[in-house]
């Protein structure tokens, strides 16, 4: 017997698919939640859950019938985005069974995702399981499977350690200012000049708790614009040096063409701050700082290939994590299939006593009426056990005893011995 | 003694173990199992130590072999503490070794026994070692936390953060800690030598007597005092702060075995 409902799993990714697909076949936020009351609608899906991010879209289902669940579910997506089925089909993917939750996994422990180890996925997973769990559209399966998937995910990260270290220019800068501070909280951070990069790395910092961001740009106006951004507070270009006294962090990226604080200045810098250590991050190309700086006691520089060489050895720390991250999906894979087997024993045992009670209930009403066992003969209850043991035993004495047994009968007599512990020595 | 000196030896080498799994494997498990083992060892160690303080009615710090194990206590005990302070975990692969291998010491000298002396009962002289010892184990730390400092900022100044970058703490609480570990060190010292002073006047009728011993302990404490006032007046901190724990720290051990070893005057006899 096969379980009446399979795992089904329809889907695209950053892969198999070019954004300018993604972002037809994505849904936002509030899509998605109708989305999915849809997709839970059509005919051959029980259970479904739907992932959409913006490097990604995954539809989970179980469904009794996936060949027509899958046609159901591209033509959905074709509907709903106004978009022809066969523009989009040659970039989907199909998994069932075991290769659908081995898929999952892999999504859920970021073992799938464009940058391996990203943290942001498994919060967009359970984002889009809670939906399914509140519109109820996740059952039995998809709760474990989902459940499954959150434990998994977990366990990688603890165990492999696959997010512990930046991959990103910016996240890197980070993770350095933690190495030389310790905890970031009340850390003040110096700008100078402006970029995306180096935005980007005070967004970060300030994230981490860092406070009172200084800005400093040849164009003042600039400068009290970003500092504005950040809740900080804007200096002219001439001030950077006594601003070097109270920063803790600087990150410089102008573009200037020769160095914005040299060797003496960050020296007699020192003397005032009395030691106090100075992080710089130099993302300028030209550089901004002077690398001799770096020779100072209790000064740090970083430019960008610095901070570049760091990541690198990052990403191969990562992906030496991913293959042992590999090795725990497997087994979890094995672990959840162990699962869905003994779904079918389920129902078999259910079955089986309900047609028992059945049996013995109308055997009793009838020998016993008014439900009563008092005054009941003897002979009366023989009749009835006689009874019982006709009624109960009738369909296997049949099918033991049926002819056309194809072949299997053996089997058939052997689970029978065994079923019913017919010899003494049979264990589970 | 053997016994407990086996037993405290063998726990302490556990824990040793276990932190070093942990610098490698990054287990947390591991850590825990490394601090408990070095609790055990403690346990046991003080048993024994309270134990032939009773039997013999003094403090065993007559002999070379009681002294070290003495130190090994002192080290275990002040770690413990600490690492209840500062929460720092890599801490134990400095502590846990150190006190093993000062163990692993002791448990291959021969047992000597001296007739003990009435002035091995004073109460001042109890005092006088124990806070000595306490604060000695407080700067074997900091040397410790010194050496963790100037690897992690190898690390990180060469830009190619690697094995330790990743174990270590950060700079900032590696040099706080360090700092807390001197100053505890340096207040227990300051008290011990007091008291020391202080039982010298009782026996001998002076309070200082230019032995030599006295002598490197009075330059031991003036590098100490430096350091913190240095510290305090133009910000000595970092990697400044991390070298002199260490030089510090060495002349600390040159004063408790050099001294004793090279150089002759009235504390050799506790420790020949």
């Amino acid at each position: 017997m096969t379980n009446k409902f399979e795992i089904l799993l329809i889907g695209l990714n950053h892969k198999t698919a070019p954004v300018e697909i993604r972002e037809c076949i994505g849904f936002t936020g509030d899509e998605s939640q109708q989305a999915l009351l849809d997709l839970h609608a059509l005919e051959a899906i029980h259970e479904v859950l739907l992932v959409s991010t913006c490097n990604r879209v995954e539809v989970l289902a179980t469904t009794p019938d996936k060949d027509a669940a899958a046609r159901q579910i591209v033509s959905f997506l074709s509907e709903m985005n106004n978009i022809p089925a066969a523009d989009f089909e040659g970039n989907l993917y199909q998994h069932a069974g075991d290769e659908a939750v081995r898929h999952m996994f892999r999504v859920a422990a970021s073992l799938d995702s464009m940058v391996v180890g990203e943290p942001q996925i498994l919060g967009q997973i359970k984002e889009a399981y809670r939906a399914a769990a509140t519109k109820r559209t996740s059952g039995v399966i998809l709760n474990r499977l989902l459940h499954k998937t959150f434990l998994v995910a977990k366990r990688i990260r603890t165990e492999t350690g696959i997010g512990d270290h930046a991959v990103s220019i910016s996240y890197a800068a980070v993770e350095l200012a933690r190495k030389i501070f310790g905890d970031l909280e009340g850390r003040k951070v110096l700008l100078i000049g402006a970029g995306e990069m180096a935005e980007l790395a005070v967004e970060h910092l300030i994230r981490n708790r860092a406070d009172a961001v200084l800005v400093a740009n040849r164009t003042f106006e600039r400068g009290v614009e970003l500092a504005r951004r950040f809740n900080g507070r804007a200096i002219r270009f001439e001030e950077i040096t006594d601003g070097l006294e109270t920063v803790d962090i600087v990150i410089s990226s102008t573009g200037a063409s020769d160095y914005v604080i040299r060797r003496d200045q960050a020296r007699g810098v020192m003397r005032r701050r009395r030691n106090r250590p100075l992080f710089f991050i130099d993302i300028a190309v030209p550089r901004d700082i002077d690398p001799e700086i770096n020779r100072l006691n209790n000064i740090y520089v970083y430019d960008i290939d610095d901070l570049k060489g760091v990541i690198e050895e990052n990403i191969e720390d990562r992906q030496r994590a991913a293959t042992k991250g590999e090795r725990l999906v497997d087994e979890a894979v094995i672990r959840f299939r162990q699962w869905y087997e003994s779904l079918d024993v389920v129902p078999t045992i259910v079955g089986l006593r309900r047609k028992f009670e059945q049996v013995i209930r109308a055997e009793v009403g009838r020998t016993c009426p008014g439900g009563s066992a008092q005054g009941v003969a003897e002979d009366a209850l023989d009749k009835m056990v006689n009874a019982l043991v006709n009624k109960i035993l009738h369909d296997p004495t049949t099918i033991l005893k049926c002819e056309e047994g194809h072949g299997n009968k053996a089997q058939l007599l052997a689970a029978t011995r065994k079923l019913f512990k017919l010899d003494d020595n049979d264990t589970c | 003694m053997d016994i407990g000196i086996l037993g405290t030896l063998g726990l302490y080498s556990l824990s040793t173990v276990a932190y070093v799994v942990f610098l490698f494997m990054q287990k947390k498990g591991m850590h825990r199992y490394g601090v408990w083992l070095l609790v055990a060892g403690f346990v046991i160690h003080s048993l024994s130590i309270g134990y032939w303080t009773f039997m013999s009615g003094h403090i065993p710090v007559n002999t070379l072999r009681d002294t070290l194990s003495f130190a090994a206590w002192a080290v275990a005990g002040v770690f413990l503490l600490f690492h209840h302070r500062y929460r720092l975990k890599i801490m134990g692969i400095f502590a846990a070794p150190l006190a093993t291998v000062i163990m692993a010491v002791v448990a291959t000298m021969p047992v000597t026994t001296m007739a003990a002396k009435p002035m091995l009962k004073s109460i001042w002289l109890v005092a006088h070692v124990t806070f000595i010892f306490v604060g000695e184990a407080g700067l074997a730390l900091a040397c410790g936390l010194g050496v963790l400092y100037l690897t992690q900022e190898k690390a990180i100044k060469s830009k190619k953060p690697g094995f330790f970058f990743r174990r270590l703490p950060s700079l900032g609480q590696l040099d706080t800690a360090g700092y807390g570990c001197i100053l505890g060190g340096f207040l227990m010292m300051t008290l011990g030598l007091i008291m020391g002073v202080v039982y010298a006047k009782a026996i001998w009728g002076r309070f200082w007597s230019w032995d030599p011993k006295e002598v490197w302990s009075g330059i031991t404490w003036l590098l100490y005092a430096a350091m913190i006032h240095m510290r305090l007046s133009v910000g000595w901190q970092g990697r400044r702060s991390a070298i002199m724990a260490i030089l510090g720290f060495a002349t600390v051990l040159f004063t408790f075995l050099g001294v004793n070893l090279f150089l002759s005057g009235h504390h050799g006899e506790f420790t020949r």
